[in-house]
């Protein structure tokens, strides 16, 4: 029974290539869009041409006479079966928050909101049909400028009497986690520094790879939905809420998900219209969106103006930070839209000892599209602005930007730290990140090309721009996401089978949509009960397998869902000890666990926990009352997040005879903790690089003064491809976290929250000399070409000692009109 | 995305796809590569009921010396370009603009025909054809004729070809010698260009002797920058940039997210002083 195990004991921090690869990387998996069911019928959508109408009559006549039509169905049709779209997170109890039906039967409030479905033979069918179907609308006005909305002259809901859906603040006084914030601002304006800065998050589109599909088969005992998904937990959830469908007759199965970014983790109109038309007719049936249909109806992200006053003392101390966001939630408030801009309030901060700090966040009903989480969801919005205006107090105070950085930040022994947000950052080690950053940047080098390109007047100049950032993970503590009434909790789930063959089955409540869930899930159950890799099968996505789950989101999957990994696996040991000592002989008390097995201590007598795992399913000779099982499952609620952290530098070079901006070297030291596989790790950081280097240089969603989204496919959306990146360099420094024993942090959302500020702080830095302090996002060469020109006409003008400008009342010192693209204002 | 359906035709002769051409008028659309119609039909955009292939007629395909020109068949893809000594030797600067098309399968699918016929005035090849001073072979009912560059490109996506004819054959006088290149300004890889510049010089003792230069994407239809080539005779590469100055006279670029039209006029300028600077280094 005894065996010698020689096998490597450590799995975790070794890069293993992920189990899920080839099946993901060749397409040979079976996505949503893959599932065909006999007599399944497939839908398509009319949607919206307006941006604000009132549905005056809809014509299906000639669509349902059109061939192979089965049913066209309105809204009025679907009426009460339909469901509704739900908001989670209301982030105060008078939220304006408007009923969003799935297919609406009155009025719509954006381009691209379905008014009827038509049901045919086969999706060519019915595309062609949805041509025939005839609405009457009469156009409302539409409001699309969220500073416009603010003044409520145009309603985006005529019903709602206003576009102001919540007001939420956090002030450090009130919170008592620190003090005055106008007391300490009013006294930098007479014996401090007084910056003040207004930034713009412009509007994204999480662009993932595969389209939404959804495949609804009502025939059966219960109702079965496949859906490409990041939440199928909250689906089912979602669907027995509101379809009066009992949430025992609701399977939800997310298979294979080729990316979300965010942009998944909605509940959303087709899913519920697609449900709601197979129990009507009683059929299977299929809805897969095309990718202008996405563009137009996935929820987008960010879409912030940020008005940032920080306050310092002379030599650069800061004393206050006071921040006023408008966040434009579209026509609608999605599941966690009012929610996604106060995640910034702990985050705009960031690694910075502010004593006093207030933020103020007002969300606001457009008539575009709803927005909601995208990678990163408020993180990336904070770290931008707070990362951008210290760069503008280095510039003030005349020092260079990691002085500044260096003299306000978190020192390594000031951890565990409680900061101004009221936040416990368990630890980390912001010197460490950050000098291992500068070398491997060679900071200095480049600050001198930098000098010699100034003086000899290079039509190409070099800035290096610098982000020293943190971020919250591990989606969420239940109780703080109580007291902020989001409306679940945020625990996670995982199983442990142990099979009577030796291999081992795990249950991952966390869904995985291309992160690699079932790689890291093996390596850190194959180190906790000795098992080989390979003989761990990780099993997710499906309600009837993994019955409880709060799926994957927020850089939360490991976090939480590992360290529940990791109790479940501790709880089959503790079930499988007293069987070992009573197959051994001996007492519980002498057992000892190691490399998978139980030995008798002092003796050479052991067994192995694969060969208790089959002495259970025979059951032959247990001890007297234990239970045939050694299985086990564990839900973690964490007691707090956990605070990765990490330098970013960038060097960019802007040709400054056409504006261009060329990444010329990116360095990035992140403390993600314990790294689990190194591989994955690096994957997640190149992807949330190119992401949030994507915000900063290339990719907007623009609307026109109709409502239209003109960049509404690849062709005006510049996604950029691998062609568009260059190599980065990913390094790391591990401050294990103290808020899990696994000592993890998350890494989803890293490269994205880190990187944007870097870049703008970079085309910045190279501009500066000319008096260029801004360029909003993205920084078009356009953009860039006529900063520099507009600096050039008043280049005779010497800067003056006040040119710390001050917001007037009411007033952006950031005229929206002066951007060339943004937005419906022009 | 769904195409509506339409018959489709594969000709394997060009009399043939003139035969189907007068048959079905303005109910077919002619599909070359289909990189851009395509698109088009997938987004419902158009609805052709019948569309007629071309990818079946050898004889439009390849590229022959003719002499005192190359001559190129209209279905031959981007790829056959760039792999073409022939091209690169006698008319480098169309060579420098495929190779900018988007990319690598994109460049072995679409055709130069196609794009010229479908005269996207942001695409690249119309600039150097009309630098080069090409002739079009143009097919109809009637029998073939020919029309030079420069009377080609009529109007956005409307060129000399006419209902029922097909363009057959690209001929380019030869460059021999002459140094070209193509300065394609965007901001992610894959994207049309924003503004274009084609130039090709012929040097002698350090200095222009002949510029040739075309804009792409700075009106509705690609353009030569007569003026810039005529003040470029005899300048020497350190004195470019007042030739240069004139580039963006008497054109009408469009404005949209990329750019406005200030922003195209100024990039046209910039664009053109390099690409005749790399032109005159080879």
């Amino acid at each position: 029974m005894t065996a010698v195990d020689d096998r490597p004991t450590t799995e975790v921090g070794k890069d293993r290539r992920r189990k899920e690869d080839q099946r993901l990387i060749t397409g040979r998996t079976r996505w949503t869009d893959n599932i065909q069911l006999p007599g399944m019928l497939h839908l398509a959508m009319v949607r919206s041409p307006f941006a604000h109408a009132k549905i005056l009559s809809i014509g299906t006549d000639e669509a349902k006479a059109a061939p192979g039509v089965h049913a066209v169905f309105t809204g009025a049709d679907l009426a009460d079966s339909q469901g509704v779209n739900i908001n989670a997170w209301p982030i105060t109890p008078d939220q304006v928050t408007p009923t969003h039906l799935p297919v609406p039967s009155e009025r719509v409030a954006h381009t691209g909101e379905i008014v009827a479905v038509v049901v045919a033979r086969s999706a060519a069918l019915a595309r062609d049909a949805a041509e025939l179907v005839d609405v009457d609308y009469e156009e409302l006005p539409a409001v699309l400028d969220l500073k416009e909305a603010m003044k409520d002259e145009v309603l985006a809901h005529p019903d709602a009497g206003t576009n102001k859906s919540a007001f939420w603040q956090l002030d450090s006084k009130a919170a008592g986690t620190g003090g005055d914030v106008e007391e300490a601002i009013a006294k930098a304006r007479q014996d401090g520094i007084v910056i003040e800065r207004e930034y713009r998050q412009q509007r994204l589109v999480p662009a993932f790879m595969e389209p939404r599909s959804t495949v609804v088969d009502p025939t059966g005992e219960q109702v079965v939905i496949w859906s490409a998904t990041q939440v199928p937990h909250i689906l089912r959830f979602a669907i027995a809420a509101t379809m009066g469908i009992p949430e025992s007759k609701v399977r939800v199965i997310a298979p294979d998900v080729g990316g979300g970014f965010g942009g998944k983790l909605q509940t959303t109109p087709e899913e519920f219209a697609t449900i709601a038309i197979a129990r009507k007719l009683g059929k299977p049936c299929k809805y897969t969106e095309t990718r202008s249909e996405t563009m137009v109806s996935a929820h987008h992200g960010r879409d912030q103006w940020q008005k940032m006053t920080l306050a310092a003392e002379k030599d650069g101390t800061v004393t206050a930070l006071k921040v006023d966001l408008l966040a434009d939630l579209g026509a609608y408030v999605a599941i966690v839209g009012g929610g996604v801009p106060v995640l910034g309030a702990w985050m705009f901060n960031s690694i910075y000892k502010f004593p006093a700090y207030q933020f103020n966040c007002q969300t606001v009903l457009t008539n575009k599209t709803w927005v909601d989480a995208y990678r990163g969801a408020g993180r990336p919005e904070a770290t931008y602005a707070i990362e951008r205006i210290m760069d503008e107090l280095a510039a003030e105070v005349g020092v260079d930007p990691i002085a500044i950085r260096e003299k306000n930040w978190i020192t390594h022994d000031e951890f565990p730290f409680t900061t101004v947000a009221g936040m416990t950052y368990d630890s980390g080690n912001y010197e460490a990140a950050t000098a291992k950053a500068l070398e491997l940047f060679g900071y200095d080098e480049l600050r001198a090309e930098q000098k010699r390109r100034r003086e000899s007047g290079d039509t190409v100049q070099l800035g290096l721009g610098v982000s020293t950032f943190t971020e919250m993970c591990g989606l969420a503590p239940s109780r703080v996401l109580g007291s902020l009434s989001y409306g679940a909790g945020g625990w996670e789930s995982a199983s442990i089978r142990m099979l009577a063959t030796g291999t081992v089955e795990v249950v991952s409540g966390a869904t995985p949509h291309g992160q690699g869930h079932e790689t890291a899930w093996s390596q850190i159950v194959a180190d906790r009960l000795g098992i080989p890799f390979e003989n761990v099968e990780v099993l997710h996505g499906d309600t009837q397998i993994a019955p409880k789950g709060l799926d994957t989101y927020g850089s939360r999957s490991l976090v939480v869902g590992g360290e529940a990994l990791v109790r479940a696996a501790d709880k089959v040991i503790e079930k499988a000890k007293p069987i070992a000592a009573h197959l051994l002989e001996a007492s519980v008390d002498d057992l000892e666990f190691e490399a998978g097995q139980f030995t008798v201590k002092g003796t050479d007598k052991g067994i192995g926990i694969t060969d208790i795992a089959l002495a259970t399913f025979a059951a032959h000779n247990l001890p007297d009352g234990v239970e045939p099982s050694i299985d086990a499952d564990a839900t973690f609620d964490p007691v707090d997040f956990s605070f990765p952290h990490g330098t970013h530098l960038c060097a960019m070079e802007v040709d400054t005879e056409t504006g261009q901006s060329t990444m010329r070297k990116y360095v990035c030291v992140d403390d993600i903790g314990t790294i689990i596989n190194p591989l994955i790790v690096e994957g997640q950081i190149h992807g949330g690089l190119v992401q949030g280097i994507a915000q900063a240089l290339w990719e907007g969603a623009e609307y026109d003064e109709q409502g239209t989204l003109v960049s509404g496919s690849f062709v005006d959306y510049t996604l950029p491809t691998a062609a568009d990146t260059i190599n980065y360099v990913s390094e790391h420094t591990v401050s294990p976290s103290t808020t899990n024993t696994l000592g993890t942090k998350g890494v989803g959302e890293a490269g994205t929250i880190a990187s944007t500020p870097a870049v703008v702080n970079a085309i910045v830095d190279a501009l500066r000399p000319m008096g260029i302090d801004d360029i909003q996002m993205p920084c078009t060469p356009e953009r860039v070409w006529k900063a520099i020109r507009t600096a050039g006409a008043q280049q005779d003008k010497a800067p003056t000692a006040d040119a710390q400008a001050h917001f007037g009342e009411g007033a952006p010192n950031q005229d929206p009109a002066a951007g060339t693209t943004d937005g419906a204002a022009q | 995305m769904i195409p509506a359906s339409f018959d489709y035709l594969a000709p394997t002769s060009v009399d043939e796809a003139l035969a189907a051409l007068a048959e079905h008028g303005d109910d077919a659309k002619v599909l070359a590569g289909g990189q851009s119609l395509l698109p088009i039909l997938r987004m419902r955009l158009n609805a052709p009921e019948t569309v007629v292939d071309l990818g079946r007629i050898e004889a439009l395909r390849g590229i022959r010396d003719g002499g005192d020109h190359i001559a190129i068949g209209s279905m031959t893809a981007y790829s056959d370009i760039v792999a073409s000594d022939l091209v690169r030797e006698h008319a480098a600067l169309l060579v420098k603009a495929v190779e900018t098309v988007a990319d690598p399968q994109i460049r072995h699918r679409g055709t130069v025909g196609g794009a010229i016929v479908h005269a996207d005035p942001a695409g690249d090849v119309g600039a150097p054809i009309l630098a080069l001073d090409a002739t079009m072979v143009i097919a109809g009912s009637g029998g073939e004729r020919t029309v030079p560059a420069t009377e080609f490109f009529r109007d956005l996506f409307e060129t000399a070809v006419e209902d029922g004819e097909l363009l057959t054959e690209i001929r380019i006088p030869k460059h021999t010698g002459w140094g070209a290149a193509y300065e394609k300004f965007v901001r992610v890889a894959h994207q049309w260009s924003i503004v274009a510049v084609a130039a090709t010089v012929r040097v002698e003792g350090g200095s222009i002797a002949e510029a040739k230069v075309g804009l792409t994407n700075m009106g509705n239809t690609p353009l030569r920058a007569s003026a810039v080539e005529q003040a470029l005779v005899g300048s020497s590469a350190d004195a470019l940039a007042d030739a240069c100055g004139a580039a963006a006279e008497g054109t009408n670029p469009p404005s949209d997210l990329n750019g406005d039209a200030d922003y195209r006029r100024h990039l046209a300028t910039v664009l053109t002083r390099r690409a005749v600077q790399k032109a005159m280094e080879g």
